[in-house]
């Protein structure tokens, strides 16, 4: 048998569906140990192809005998090479991850999270890397929150369901990927809006997120509310009064961190007040849409990440400390490793460097670790 | 730094950098350097780890032009 080609796609749609799937990761053990694909339904094994150039006989015991073997690796090369080399031992269902993790970490699946007067609000899960990015529709008309820079999937949508993106909006300056919002506004002649506060050393010209200054997609209104914390700049976006899209402030699980730009310390009380005073005084029914999910449980049924507000207010943890010093501690003390190259993402995102492809492709790898755990 | 052997791998991805470096080596003794450059980007942390695995030390590397230079005592 031939070793099979599978597609990020094949292997994300096996993840939500929670089909079994065994993989073969044959990256470093410390690219493993970093990131690798997860999932209820999925079981892997690291053996890094740098220990099976002589032969795959030593492995052959610990892999499944009726399963399809996926093999994995970085960016695909070395996943064939040891794909062929099983199929030469005489194993049977083997295919290998067609551009590897590099391909995994962009692809993204879109869900529709429900309807909005005249259209619906979709999330885009960026299931490698944990990102969330959102698109409202209404009338013909869309807008795209946090996008990534994979633009052509949100083009791609909106073609297919006839929209025209009026606007891109990041919620604040990211810090973990980069930016699509930019690229997408310019590209189809739309608006992009940023948090002023975050755009200080910005070199392009954009339009100020902020508190008061509505922005209407059709029937739907989206509402910044200003909610600093994680960054100075970062706006929450209240869709409709229903949806709340908090960035990366709140998470299902866990809440942001202040510490990506440099800021603990000055930022930690702005977090706590939006957390424990803004948020706390908002509708308990809103749906909570943040921009990012650190375990792949906190997608619900139909792979949409989300949570009620009263919801978070019982549940997450990051809401019930008490005291302002033991939450200062929580959120600038043994915090997770910043995420890979994050000040060149930053920059990135502010226009001051511009990379290429490659090396942007290179820079997102790796998990997002915006949250505190 | 002085080696004994010069290892051309600039324009091979993924796995042929380490394939053939791992060639290489074995027909090297115990302490003497083998130099390898590369242009995979891969090849920096895959070479660490493959390099520790063997129990070989990596006594440098450093990046000029685009192009990652290793330089390995062989076990």
């Amino acid at each position: 048998m031939d070793l099979k080609q599978r597609q990020a796609s094949e292997v994300a749609s096996k993840v939500l569906n929670k089909e079994d799937l065994f993989i073969l990761d044959v990256r470093n053990e410390e690219a493993y140990g970093d990131w690798k694909i997860e999932g209820e339904s999925v079981t892997s094994i690291n053996v890094p192809y740098f220990d099976l150039i002589d032969g795959v006989e030593d492995l052959l015991p610990e892999l499944p005998k009726d399963k399809e073997i996926l093999v994995v690796c970085a960016k695909e090369g070395s996943s064939v090479f040891v794909g062929e080399e099983l199929i030469e031992a005489g194993i049977e269902n083997v295919s290998y991850l067609s551009g590897g993790m590099k391909a995994w970490s962009e692809y993204l699946e879109p869900v529709k999270v429900g309807d909005l007067p005249g259209g619906a609000l979709y999330q885009f899960v960026r299931i490698g890397k944990g990102c969330l990015s959102y698109l409202v529709e209404s009338n013909g008309e869309a807008a795209v929150v946090d996008a990534t820079r994979m633009i052509e999937n949100y083009t791609t949508f909106a073609e297919n369901k006839g929209l025209t993106i009026k606007a891109t909006m990041d919620t604040h300056l990211h810090a973990d990927h980069i930016s699509g919002g930019k690229a997408l506004a310019d590209q189809v002649n739309g608006t992009y809006y940023l948090p002023e506060e975050d755009a200080g050393e910005v070199t392009f010209p954009f339009t100020a997120l902020k508190e008061g200054n509505n922005v209407t997609i059709g029937e739907v209104t989206i509402e910044p509310i200003y909610s600093p914390g994680h960054t100075i700049g970062s706006t929450s976006l209240m869709i409709n009064d229903a949806y709340l899209l908090t960035g990366d402030i709140l998470f299902v699980e866990s809440i942001g961190r202040p510490d990506l730009a440099g800021k603990a310390e000055d930022w930690v009380l702005d977090l706590r007040t939006t957390l424990y005073n803004r948020y706390k005084e908002m509708a308990g029914e809103l749906v909570v849409l943040p921009a990012h999910f650190s375990k792949m449980a906190e997608l619900g049924e139909t792979g949409v990440v989300s949570a009620k507000l009263e919801e978070l207010y019982e549940k997450n943890e990051g809401l019930h400390v008490e005291e302002e010093a033991e939450f200062r501690r929580m959120v600038t003390e043994n915090l997770p490793p910043q995420p890979n190259a994050y000040q060149e993402i930053r920059e990135t995102n502010m226009g001051k460097i511009t990379p290429d492809e490659e090396t942007r492709r290179e820079m997102e790898i790796g998990p997002n670790r915006c949250a505190v755990n | 730094m002085e080696a004994q052997k010069t290892l051309d791998a600039k324009g091979l991805a993924c796995p042929m950098p380490i394939v053939k470096t791992k060639k290489a080596i074995k027909d090297m003794e115990s302490g003497q350097v083998l130099e390898i450059q590369a242009t995979d980007k891969g090849a920096q942390s895959d070479l660490t780890a493959w390099a520790k695995s063997g129990g070989h030390d990596l006594m440098k590397s450093e990046e000029a032009d685009g192009v990652f230079y290793f330089w390995i005592k062989k076990a």
